[in-house]
């Protein structure tokens, strides 16, 4: 437990994702079996014990430590856990700490009766970083900022295997993952998948920048603004998993209800709609509605029939990876494509349809198409190597995706914030407004969005100095600058939002550049901005 | 007869010794100004009068170039104020030459604590328990939570950092006055003799520690030296100076901070601090109750911190006492 103490604290303090991958990795190598698998599944929210909840920890203080004398300590900490850890009155004898799994198997053990004189047991073992980390783990709320996919990047680096087998291999592991950590650490037989739904990682495209490539070899598709999800049916069950391998399939619980036979297939979650897709689309495959209407899906556990009836989801597939038990990642895209379309007729209209194939005989072709997606709200095409197999991450020259050209509006920078890591001493985050009007006539300038990527080394020195020299007021690490310099940004659309008091919403806000020749009365306004939505 | 002590009167603004028409570490110039320690919250420039020990009065003097109306109080030595009234500098451990102030009028004895701690520091005498009828005490760490570690294993974390970053340096945000001594002076004790680099805003307060005789080893300003002789070395600059501009010339610091708040965790993220060292100048919650419990004072008055846990804890112990409500007290980098 003391190990794990100590890298819980490590990682509250790191900011810079490589330390932090290098600390778990450590962890995982020098760990014994099997600790860091349990520790492994607390660090990324994979326990649960029901017998402990925060009341719990503030029922365990009262008996020992004065109310008012805790509730004051709780409000300064801000953390009941950690609140607790501090007040938790020193053990007389020396510190005795439980291994990891022995703090697990108490744990697990504890009832609603009997948490109330374990729990106290196992904190008499520990010292103050260690009761934190015991109380942390009990309460299953470490926020500390481990996704499963910088778990399972540590969790390769460790080893010395590639994250696209840690991903293959851990989808249908549980704590504390011994198989897994057989296979990596011990080189024993990699843990069988079969009958179990797995992840398989997803095959992703590079940005086609100035890359010319021959339409002879490559089909285009249409980049659906929607998110990327993989279906996976095995022995009964069928799980929708997004790009980075969360199961969300608890979110669109009618999209995993309506795969009928085993497969792993890839596509878009869209929401119905007539946003994207244009009117030619429309005819042949219905249409979707703005990434706006499915985010009103996202994140939620519990799905009404409302929310059902309002947002339908469906998928628009663009790949068949598995079919019937058939691999077919090894066979080029154009036959992988034909035992796609084979499989519509299995599906139900309602809930697939087919990304269509866009017909193009060259590059111009293709970009005179691309020029439309402005109005189809699409986010640009997708060029596919015909003879490509299906291959886990980025492989140079097989997928590109060609977004259509950004958004572009002038803004006014309006306050600025200091980075991380890297850039922590500059003020490298920057929010920008546009005018509620005529500035000639008293217009206001109203906050539009907030962008700290697209420049250079250069540029952000000159922004540094800019808002330290036209600081207006200062707000803790966050500083008011004049309304003076404007910024060019770019974004892939725009939306509108009851959340912002300007009314709209940017997605994938960048500087594009720094207008020093542009005087800020003449930036933007809001009314420009509006114009641009499409939702 | 009624105890009130109504000799001494709390103002928001510092706490009137009226007999002597004196005041205790007042924020707004006066006349006559009694001063527990140089910390710049309690002890202002530009009194007519300023009684404080001879270690604070340099302080002040180095700060505000002057020492006009200076006036020397030596620990131990009683002064008579006027109206009856005489004063007494007592250690109270917090830094170089603080001090708490015991006054006797007409047979009552009151103490005022300055800011305190009960843990040995090799820069100033330590903490002198003192019978009083009223013990007017601090509270900046008023809050249960509070329990400082020992300063050793401190200072071992801080050289283990150093130790496994040989290319790096170590940035330690701490109190240009007292706090960066202190270090200085325990890193010293554990045995880290190499240089340590400092920004600019420490050099004259070390300098003058020195001139008291506290040790403080081989020094360098950042200013002087080059990026590669700085690695794997100590660096210690005001906490305002960590993530500012000014740390871009070290070589990949690892952000550190020396300061009782580090006991907390969201506090050392707030200040992207890396590698928090709890270390304070002020008593942990533990020090405060045991200090109370020790001088045993008829009544005790807590001027600024976290009035109310003391307060509570006063009542659970069945003590007299009540909360001044002082301003202008800063506990932000303590």
């Amino acid at each position: 437990m003391e190990h794990f103490a100590a890298l819980l604290d490590a990682l509250v303090y790191t900011r810079s994702r490589n330390a932090k991958l290098k600390l778990l990795a450590d962890y995982l190598r020098e760990t014994p079996d099997p600790d860091r698998g349990w520790a492994l599944a607390a660090l990324t929210d994979g326990l649960d014990f029901p017998a402990v909840k925060s009341s719990t920890i503030r029922n365990l203080l009262s008996e020992r430590v004065d109310p008012v004398l805790y509730a004051l300590s709780r409000d300064f900490v801000g953390d009941s856990a950690e609140t607790a850890s501090l007040l938790w009155p020193e053990p007389e004898t020396a510190p005795d700490p439980p291994t990891v799994t022995e703090a697990v198997d108490a744990l697990a053990h504890m009832t609603r009766a009997s948490v109330m004189s374990e729990l106290p047991k196992l904190l008499d073992r520990l010292d103050s970083d260690g009761r934190y980390a015991l109380l942390k783990m009990a309460t299953g709320a470490m926020r500390i900022g481990i996704s499963s996919r910088l778990a399972k990047t540590a969790f390769a680096q460790a080893f010395g295997v590639t994250v696209e087998e840690v991903e293959e291999h851990w989808h249908g592991q549980t704590p504390p993952y011994q198989p897994l950590f057989g296979w990596a650490a011990h080189g024993e037989e990699a843990p069988s998948s079969e009958g179990i739904p797995l992840f398989r990682p997803f095959m992703l495209a590079h940005p086609l920048d100035e890359t010319i490539v021959d339409m002879a070899d490559y089909a285009a598709e249409w980049k659906w603004d929607g998110i990327r999800v993989q279906l996976v049916r095995a022995g009964d069950e069928t799980r929708v998993y997004s790009r980075s391998g969360d199961d969300i399939s608890g979110t669109f619980p009618e999209v995993a209800a309506s795969l009928p036979f085993p497969a792993v297939l890839d596509g878009e979650l869209l929401v119905r709609g007539s946003h994207q897709g244009g009117p030619e689309n429309d005819k042949t495959q219905g249409g979707a509605a703005s990434f706006n209407a499915l985010q009103q899906r996202l994140g939620r556990k519990v799905v009404s029939k409302k929310m059902l009836a309002d947002y339908p989801a469906f998928v628009r597939l663009y790949d068949a990876l598995i079919v019937d038990g058939e691999d077919l990642r090894e066979l080029p895209w154009e036959q992988r494509r034909q035992r796609l379309e084979a499989l519509m007729p299995r599906l139900d209209p309602g809930d697939f349809d087919l990304s269509q194939v866009i017909e193009a005989k060259t590059l111009d072709d293709l970009a005179k198409i691309r020029e439309r997606t402005r109005d189809d709200a699409i986010e640009g095409v997708m060029l596919k190597r015909r003879d490509s197999p299906y291959i886990a991450g980025r492989r140079t020259g097989l997928w590109y995706k060609w977004k259509r050209d950004p958004l572009l509006v002038d803004c006014v920078i309006m306050y600025a914030q200091r980075g991380n890591g890297r850039r922590s001493s500059f003020y490298s985050d920057y929010t920008f407004g546009c005018w509620d009007g005529d500035p000639d006539q008293g217009a206001e300038l109203l906050p539009v969005g907030k962008a700290y990527s697209g420049i250079t080394d250069e540029e952000l020195k000159f922004l540094d100095k800019y808002v330290r020299q036209h600081t207006l007021n200062r707000f803790g690490p966050v500083r008011e600058t004049e309304r003076t310099l404007v910024l060019e940004i770019a974004f892939d659309s725009i939306h509108a939002s009851k959340r912002h008091k300007s009314g709209v919403a940017m997605r994938f806000p960048r500087i594009n550049r720094i207008r020093t020749d542009k005087p800020a009365h003449e930036a933007d306004r809001i009314e420009t901005l509006k114009g641009l939505i499409r939702d | 007869m009624a105890r009130d002590f109504s000799w001494i009167r709390p103002e928001p603004w510092g706490i009137h010794v009226t007999p002597a028409d004196c005041w205790i570490d007042p924020s707004r110039p006066v006349d006559r100004a009694l001063v527990t320690h140089g910390h710049a919250d309690h002890a202002r420039g530009g009194h007519g009068e300023t009684f404080a020990t001879p270690e604070t009065l340099a302080i002040m003097k180095l700060r505000y170039q002057t020492d006009e109306g200076a006036q020397a109080t030596v620990y131990g030595e009683t002064i008579s104020l006027g109206g009856g009234v005489d004063a007494t500098w007592l250690p109270a451990g917090h830094v170089l030459g603080s001090a708490q102030i015991l006054l006797e009028h007409a047979g009552e004895r009151i103490i005022v604590t300055g800011d305190y701690k009960r843990r040995p520091d090799p820069t100033c005498p330590p903490f002198q328990v003192t019978p009083c009828d009223v013990l007017i005490t601090e509270a900046t760490f008023g809050l249960p939570v509070f329990k400082h570690p020992p300063i050793e294993d401190e200072v071992a974390k801080l050289l283990k950092a150093l130790a496994d970053n040989p290319d790096r340096c170590v940035l330690v945000g701490a109190y240009a006055l007292g706090k960066a001594q202190r270090l200085i002076a325990e890193v010293r004790r554990a045995g880290h003799h190499e240089t340590i680099y400092l920004h600019g805003a420490m050099e004259r307060m070390c300098r003058l520690y020195e001139e008291f005789g506290v040790d403080l080893g081989d020094l360098k300003l950042v200013s002087e030296a080059k990026k590669d002789a700085i690695a794997g070395h100590i660096v210690v600059c005001p906490p305002s100076a960590l993530n500012d501009r000014w740390s871009r010339r070290l070589p990949e610091p690892i952000t550190a901070m020396a300061s009782g708040w580090m006991r907390v965790r969201q506090r050392a993220r707030q200040r992207m601090v890396e590698l928090p060292l709890v270390i304070s100048d002020h008593a942990d919650w533990d020090e405060l109750t045991r200090t109370v419990e020790e001088v045993n004072p008829f009544e005790t008055w807590i001027t600024h911190g976290r009035e109310e846990a003391m307060l509570r804890w006063c009542q659970l112990h069945q003590r007299r006492a009540k909360a001044l409500a002082l301003v202008g007290y800063e506990d932000e980098d303590d």
